[in-house]
């Protein structure tokens, strides 16, 4: 193990789960999502491969590996955002709760399963309208002020815009729109939150900023985040696949797959020899 | 200094010049036409062309109150007519249709907005005046608002285009279907270029005359609600230009200056909206 994997792996919290490391078999049976052979093509490249994995409640799962190896397509079809891209196609199941969510409404779906995009994407409106946009197309009846402020405590970005909740969303720094499409995914309540390497626009200080925040938010929804970032996986999430090539090589608690992984090929990934 | 050098210096200075000269000489047609139109109809701006009916032929004097009210009419017309046309199937042609349909219908507005005016009059004139026997208001307008779709249909589009995908993820995200996407982020986001869009579309039929000799003919009196035929700015600078009277050729190019006047000022408004404000960075 080289030095920056164990320094990585010490800034971690989470002490080490002692569950056998089999390599779809290791999370806990608390799953708020399950992928179940899933194959998927974009036209005629298939690019994901007879993937299986669970996605533990309340903790965070991060999906690691190098550039085009469908981390993020995995993710994206976990909210069935796949289905803008033209010509593409997904067989297998991904059930949420128990449900596949291939046979749901796919609006229904993603109140219940927000995203956040690699860059920050806040809408052309002020900062309130685009916390309070997912309530208002949804029709909720909530109180927009208090379903606003909490969301913007939540994404800890409420103190710094507080006193100009009403001005453009484009006045703020990257960072802070990103807290912001964070927020903005957080007012309808999701139960998942996926996060599509959330942090690779940002500075060091913003990426610190979020990455404590997804820790925090943990008590509030499953998270699932793609990340290049071999130490950000190590430091903020529980669970950790290690992709190649569009199949899941390791899918471990995350301390183990950092110090014991069972793969050459993780192996290999982690300690910095590709990728 | 040996020959060759100097020859190509001479060649370079050469075509800095010519070049230059070219982009002056662009320039200053607007500047010359503006001249013109200064010298020659400034002096018949007065009150009484905005309030007058034209003069009887022999008598000085009068306006164009009722070519001007006429001219806005069919404007208001045109775009009632043209704009939702335009900016729907924008709508259709940047977010839903596949590319093979989107290729056909900007194919098909393209050669639209090239066919010569007078063929969109002659047309109009079949459509729309001559099964009811009567020129009329409603029939320029109609004829304008033609011209206008495909302006506005291609120019919208490319404003729709323009917002980043990554604004329609956002939206489709957090639940909201295609179409709530489409009203409440895309469109929004697009509205100024649109708006510009559209404000163009105006000014480029604004000053248009053959399709109106075939549909709202033209009218000395005022024109009563939309089924009569009716004066406006374009058809009166082409009548009162051919007369034989220096008092009506004074009228014609005062005409034209208020007409100039009027899209110089639509264009600078499109400008500054598409300038100003929370614009969408790429």
């Amino acid at each position: 193990m080289n030095a920056f994997v164990r320094q990585a792996v010490s800034v971690n919290i989470t002490p080490p789960v002692t569950t056998a490391a089999s390599r779809e078999n290791s999370a806990p049976a608390d799953m708020r999502m399950t992928i179940s052979k899933v194959n998927f093509w974009y036209g005629a490249k298939q690019t994901l491969f007879d993937i299986s994995l669970g996605i533990a409640t309340s903790k965070v799962t991060a999906l690691i590996g190098p550039s085009g190896c469908g981390k993020s397509t995995l993710l994206r079809t976990l909210d069935r955002m796949h289905e803008t891209v033209r010509h593409s196609r997904l067989e297998g199941k991904i059930l949420l709760d128990g449900k596949n969510i291939l046979d749901q409404d796919v609006t229904q779906l993603r109140r219940r399963v927000g995203m956040v995009f690699q860059r920050p994407n806040p809408f052309p409106k002020s900062i309130f309208e685009n916390v309070a946009y997912g309530l208002r197309i949804n029709g909720s009846k909530v109180p927009m002020g208090e379903a606003v402020e909490k969301s913007l405590r939540h994404a800890a970005l409420w103190d710094e815009v507080k006193d100009h909740l009403h001005k453009s969303a484009y006045e703020l720094s990257g960072g802070q729109q990103q807290r912001l499409c964070i927020a903005r995914a957080l007012a309808v309540e999701p139960e998942v939150l996926l996060l599509d390497e959330p942090c690779s626009a940002l500075d060091p200080i913003s990426t610190a900023k979020i990455e404590e925040l997804l820790v925090q938010l943990k008590d509030l929804c499953t998270i699932v985040t793609v990340t290049h970032n071999m130490q950000q996986a190590a430091r903020i999430s529980d669970f950790t696949a290690f992709l190649l090539n569009g199949q899941v090589i390791e899918f471990s608690p995350t301390p183990q797959l950092f110090t014991k992984p069972t793969d050459p090929r993780t192996e290999a990934y982690i300690t910095g020899r590709f990728g | 200094m040996n020959p060759h050098l100097r020859w190509r210096k001479f060649v370079s200075n050469f075509m800095l010049t010519m070049t230059g000269l070219c982009a002056v000489v662009a320039v200053s047609v607007l500047f010359f036409i503006l001249g013109y139109l200064v010298y020659y109809g400034g002096t018949s701006i007065n009150w009484n062309f905005f309030t007058k009916l034209p003069a009887p032929v022999g008598e000085t004097g009068g306006g164009m109150a009722n070519a001007i009210v006429g001219s806005a009419k069919l404007l208001a017309l045109a775009t009632i007519f043209g704009v939702p046309f335009g900016f729907l199937g924008a709508i259709y042609l940047a977010e839903f249709s596949g590319s093979k349909v989107a290729f056909v219908v900007r194919y098909a507005a393209d050669l639209l907005n090239g066919a010569p005016s007078i063929v969109i009059g002659i047309f109009a004139f079949s459509i729309a005046v001559h099964p009811f026997k009567q020129f009329s208001t409603l029939a320029g307008g109609f004829a304008l608002g033609i011209m206008m779709i495909p302006i506005t249909l291609r120019s919208t589009e490319e404003f729709l285009l323009a917002v980043p995908r990554t604004l329609r993820e956002g939206a489709m995200a957090l639940g909201a279907s295609k179409w709530k996407t489409i009203a409440t982020v895309i469109v929004p986001a697009a509205y100024r270029g649109i708006l510009t869009a559209i404000l163009l579309a105006f000014a480029r039929v604004a000053g248009e005359t053959a399709p109106l000799l075939f549909t709202a003919l033209g009218n000395r009196y005022w024109s009563r609600g939309w089924t009569e035929p009716t004066a406006s700015l374009p058809v009166m600078i082409y009548n009162y230009g051919l007369s034989p009277y220096e008092d009506w050729h004074r009228q014609a190019w005062a005409a034209g200056l208020v007409l100039l006047a009027l899209i110089l000022v639509i264009n600078i408004v499109a400008r500054a909206i598409l300038s100003r404000g929370i614009s969408v960075p790429r």
